[in-house]
């Protein structure tokens, strides 16, 4: 028997003070063994006469229960029971709610009191008590965040917060994942008391003690409840909060997040049956959910992969911490400002250089211009912009411990500041580059100590994109990429290690992405329907306004530098011709006002260019949303897969996470990789066969693939083994 | 197999769906009780041998709620013998009632069978009723449910119809609204609305403006921009089913579009044989009926696919059919059904429509079916088209032959 997650006490008037303690974690969460100690305490309340009452609280400062332990949310499915995934899940779930019921028709009176953050599961036992009391603490949140995982809330919390605050005011939390602040609790009537965090368990106890030897009940099981805001499908406005919230919600998951649909019906359903069938159906509908793979994936991949990425899944072993304290950033544009700012928020000092003091300058003031806008505390701010050392002196990089260069995308100037930098700073210091095209390995040949040089790619703008690409190349060593990862998990972001390529792993994958765009453009789809169709598969921007972002000249160039590059005089494809067409109509994308669409001067949205029809017509057959839409996701599909086949990535995680950070590929897929497995690799063969046949060569799949599918295999199924 | 006979058809005028509306004050259970008495009573038949009435109703909840149908024969003194039901085809409905009636008489199930529909709208709101279509989150998002108005500016957007062209349809519909009222052209068809004490509320459509013009309609406000393209965004949702529109032009308003009135009709169906006892003579034969689900999303675009299958079944080309009628649910509707079959607007909505007179939801089938029989007798022309466009993606067509 292992340690109980929650202590029992007694006290003298016959209240069972239940502190909530698991043992070996910071944090309170809902274990398998907490579940089973629930159950027991349920059961003592209501057969035990000298209990009077309860009241739960945490024996953590750090707040009072998480939510369930999502790393444990591995539902297998059963060999010998027979049993259907969902069912199985069904089983587990509903233990826990008959626990929750069991506490709530006790008869006998319960309360929490509640110090700190209750989430999820951690949330779902206060609702499951009559009376709760939560601490003024700033930092108390309450929160059902489930559906930001593709689950819903099973514990009772889609059917208990509607009854507490009504249909239309709890879903806006269910469906958004929000969090209440204690006072906004207090307001809907989700607690009863806000209270210093030193009285709370008075208070709470004070309430069990004045209700001891009454008959307490839940609202909703006491005769003549009366639903908040009123329930049905002829009640008005139960009828209007459905038609609009429904539509909402499918406007916003464009109707791919399974999880979404299944909270509002277990909200729209349940809130019309009484108590104990309603938790019954919520419980099937959890079960549903979970069972199907696009939770598991996003779990996985949000979740799961993510946290283990940023506590340093891809760091070498036996390095050294290798914490940045001082930072050379070479150039002071966009992304070296962006990456002074970070740095210099995460309490790095950095020496801001530009050919010349004014545009180093300029850079800093990148810093000062954003953190006026978030209206950051003066004296922080001050802290901060205090830290950044703008110069156009080489001299000023003594004593940097890590160099990162973010200069023109061009081979001479690249060559020259890190020339300069090394004079300074010698070659034993580490040296990233943030190119976002230019292979690492000829880069690194400038360094005298190759082993010392490597690809730290950020995205832009780089405060608000979360993801970093570490790159390897050729000769860099395990303490350069242990240096890069460390300096990641300074500035918070999520990194994730590829081996050096053109267009490494992230630009080169969403490349295609546009690329097959513009050929279906080209072929006569029509610009709307591949920009929407884009859209609706969860990608954040079609493929054509995402070429006016980048700029289509930049496009042009590109382009023709890596025709140069290779060598390659083959015929221009039709998505290269458009952007030569669109280069000779002089238009350049968003910075000229003129791309694809048109970006008015008054700002107001964006359109598509009316005339694109008369270059690009549609054809009299265009290919069906189901045709564009499949070859949008397979063509990048494949490139991730050709990245794994030739090791540009090395596990299914960092493709994963680099395509939903990167490039924003559908979330909800759990990323490239999880939608393959999800689909299953034969499937996947059998589909870029078909395509490559209709489409092209650059459908087809790597033989890897092939070989996978042939034995059966997964990605995530293959690294499993690895890492066993 | 029996053929079915129209051999009469009344509808009461139709009353502003408004608390200020002439016929607020009367419940629809007598809306309904006034057309079943006088469709009785001015052919002087014993309603021994109506084997049933069938009559539409879209918002079958509360006042006309529990088989309105059944009760309003009663409440007509109707034989008890007399079965009644309600049905809902939502805007078709009536015109769905007098298709089952004709039914029946064919199969030999009636002998006398009515079909007509009621809708107090003033006093039972659309939507009173619920339903899983848009509230079911499930239903809603696999249905990819939008309002119609959303549906019909899709249709403008997606078939090239601009705010003046569906404005100027709607000019031309005041236009021959008013002239056939002038002319009189509803006057065999039109039972005055009379009150507790038999004096008359309302003896003519009290929705009509006439002289509306374009620059009147121009100062209305679209009436489905705000819900299509913010709160709650229905747009995003059509355009999950027609991704190959780049954003909805939302083209209609309350002058363009259908008027929310109140009203009531009965059409008189029957066998050869029972009009020859009461010495009835058809007014005209049914010639053929169909309905048809159509995509729900856009969901308007029934008609067009309805006439064709009940064409088809009937060997019949477009220009077999002399009148043509379709409810003016909204203006693109009609202009795509005109587009679609290449019909002319000289045979289309010859008197008007719903956008000058309104739109009694389970009523207004029965009520154009009428329309058009006094047209053809008018006009002496032979055959008609009745069809409308359904919720949930539907059409429903009657060809009426007169003898």
């Amino acid at each position: 028997m292992s340690e109980p997650t929650i202590r029992q006490e007694r006290d003298s008037d016959g209240i069972l003070m239940l502190t909530i303690d698991v043992p070996d974690v910071s944090m309170n969460v809902i274990t398998m063994q907490m579940h089973d100690d629930l159950a027991a305490i349920a059961e003592r309340i209501r057969r035990d006469d000298s209990v009077k009452g309860a009241v739960f609280a945490s024996g953590k400062p750090s707040g009072f229960v998480a939510g369930a332990d999502l790393k444990g949310m591995h539902f297998q499915e059963g060999e010998t029971s027979g049993k259907s995934r969902a069912k199985q899940i069904f089983d587990q779930v509903i233990g826990l709610n008959r626990t929750f019921r069991a506490l709530e028709t006790c008869g006998k009176p319960v309360a929490a009191a509640v110090n700190g953050l209750a989430l999820g599961g951690g949330f779902e036992i206060v609702l499951a008590c009559h009376y709760r009391v939560v601490s003024d603490n700033p930092k108390l949140v309450l929160g059902l965040p489930e559906v930001l995982v593709g689950l819903l809330p099973g514990g009772g919390g889609t059917q208990r917060l509607p009854r507490v605050m009504g249909v239309q005011n709890a879903l806006l939390y269910l469906l958004q994942g929000k969090n209440l602040t204690a006072q906004e609790a207090l307001g809907f009537g989700v607690v009863q008391e806000v209270a210093p965090d030193a009285e709370i368990v008075d208070r709470a106890r004070a309430w069990v003690k004045a209700n001891i030897g009454k008959t307490v009940q839940q609202p909703w099981d006491q005769k003549g409840f009366r639903f908040p805001g009123g329930v049905g499908a002829t009640n008005p406005a139960f009828a209007q909060t459905f038609l609009g919230v429904n539509a909402m919600a499918h406007k916003q998951s464009q109707g791919n997040l399974h999880q979404v649909q299944a909270i509002l019906s277990a909200v729209y359903e349940g809130a019309q049956l009484p108590m104990d069938k309603a938790i019954e159906l919520e419980s099937k509908y959890f079960a549903k959910v979970a069972a199907d793979p696009q939770a598991s994936a996003m779990i996985r991949s949000l979740f799961v992969s993510k946290q283990a990425a940023e506590k340093g899944a891809r760091r070498p072993q036996g390095q050294p911490a290798a914490p940045t304290r001082k930072l050379g950033m070479l150039g002071g544009g966009l992304m070296g400002s962006g990456i002074a700012m970070v740095s210099a928020q995460a309490g790095i000092e950095v020496v801001l250089l530009d050919r010349d003091l004014a545009a180093a300058e300029k850079g800093k003031l990148y810093t000062a211009d954003r953190l006026a806008k978030r209206r950051t505390d003066p004296a922080k701010a001050k802290a901060i912009l205090d830290r950044i050392h703008p110069t156009a002196d080489y001299g000023d990089l003594a004593g940097c411990d890590l160099i990162i260069e973010a200069v023109f995308e061009n081979r001479e100037v690249k060559a020259d500041v890190t020339g300069k930098a090394q004079e300074v700073v010698g070659a034993d210091t580490i040296f990233g580059s943030n190119t976002s095209t230019l292979p690492i390995t000829s880069l690194a040949e400038v360094w005298d100590k190759p082993v010392n040089f490597i690809g730290i790619h950020f995205f832009s703008p780089v405060e608000k994109m979360p993801l970093v690409e570490i790159i390897v190349g050729k000769k860099t060593g395990p303490a350069a990429i242990a240096k890069a990862l460390d300096f990641v998990a300074q500035i918070r972001k999520t990194p994730i290690v590829v081996n050096d390529s053109r267009g490494f792993y992230t630009s080169r994958s969403f490349g295609t992405y546009v690329q097959e765009g513009l050929s279906l453009l080209a072929e006569g789809a029509g610009a709307p329907l591949i920009e929407n169709v884009a859209r609706q598969m969860g990608m954040p921007v079609g493929p054509l306004a995402v070429n006016d972002e980048v700029g289509l000249d930049l496009s042009y160039k590109v382009a023709e530098q890596t025709r140069k590059d290779l060598g390659d005089t083959s015929p221009k494809q039709p998505n290269e011709l458009i952007i030569e067409k669109m280069m000779e109509l002089g238009r350049h994308g968003r910075k000229n006002g003129k791309g694809f669409y048109v970006y008015p001067e008054d700002r107001s949205p964006k359109y598509l260019w009316p005339e694109l029809g008369q270059y690009f017509p549609t054809a009299t057959n265009p290919p069906s949303p189901a045709e564009v839409k499949e070859r949008l996701l397979f063509r990048q599909l494949v490139e991730t897969a050709r990245c794994f086949a030739e090791g540009v990535v090395e596990t299914p995680q960092d493709g994963d996470l680099g395509a939903i950070f990167g490039w924003g590929f559908a979330p909800y897929t759990g990323g490239p990789f999880s939608a393959m497995d999800t689909m299953g690799l034969d499937t996947v063969v059998q589909t870029l066969d078909r395509l490559a046949k209709r489409y092209g060569e650059r459908f087809a799949p790597p033989q890897l693939l092939r070989d996978m599918a042939a034995r059966g295999e997964t990605f995530y199924g293959n690294a499993a083994r690895k890492a066993a | 197999m029996a053929e079915a006979f129209i051999y009469d058809a009344v509808r009461t005028p139709r009353g502003k769906g408004r608390k200020d509306g002439s016929l607020h004050e009367i419940p629809p259970i007598e809306l309904a009780t006034q057309v079943l008495k006088a469709v009785r009573d001015r052919n002087r038949i014993d309603t021994a041998d109506v084997d049933d009435v069938i009559m539409g109703c879209v918002s079958p909840v509360g006042e006309q709620g529990a088989d309105i149908a059944r009760v309003a024969a009663l409440n007509a003194d109707y034989a008890l013998t007399t079965a009644g039901v309600q049905v809902n085809r939502f805007c078709a409905s009536g015109l769905e009632a007098v298709n089952m009636a004709a039914a029946k008489v064919v199969a030999g199930e009636a002998e006398f069978a009515i079909g007509g529909g009621v809708e107090s709208m003033s006093r039972v709101p659309m939507g009173s009723d619920g339903g899983a279509w848009a509230l079911d989150p499930a239903v809603a998002f696999k249905t990819y449910f939008v309002p119609q108005g959303v549906g019909a500016d899709l249709i403008a957007t997606k078939y090239g119809f601009s705010r003046d062209d569906v404005d100027a349809y709607s000019v031309e519909s005041q236009r021959r609204a008013a002239r056939a009222w002038q002319e009189k052209r509803f006057a065999r068809s039109i039972i005055p609305v009379t009150d507790v004490i038999g004096e008359v509320v309302l003896d003519h459509d009290e929705h009509m403006r006439p002289g509306t013009d374009m620059q009147a309609l121009a100062a209305l406000q679209p009436a489905f921009a705000a819900i299509g393209e913010q709160m709650p965004g229905f747009d995003a949702i059509a355009l999950l089913r027609y991704p190959e529109i780049e954003r909805i032009h939302h083209v209609h308003h309350a002058g363009n579009s259908s008027g929310i009135v109140d009203g009531a009709a009965a059409v008189l169906v029957g066998n050869r044989e029972i009009g020859q006892k009461y010495g009835l003579k058809p007014r005209a034969r049914i010639k053929g009926m169909a309905s048809i689900g159509s995509e729900p999303a856009i969901m308007l675009t029934g008609p067009g696919q309805v006439t064709r299958k009940l064409l088809k079944r009937l060997g019949m080309g477009v220009n077999d059919i002399d009148i043509y009628e379709l409810n003016e649910a909204f203006a693109a509707v009609v202009l795509r059904m005109m587009q679609e079959l290449d019909i002319d607007h000289d045979r289309m909505n010859v008197n008007g429509g719903a956008i000058a007179m309104g739109h009694p939801l389970g009523a207004t089938g029965a009520m154009i079916l009428g329309t058009v029989l006094d047209e053809l007798e008018r006009t002496g022309k032979g055959t008609a088209l009745v069809t409308l466009c359904v919720g949930a993606g539907m059409g429903t067509a009657t060809v009426i032959e007169r003898i």
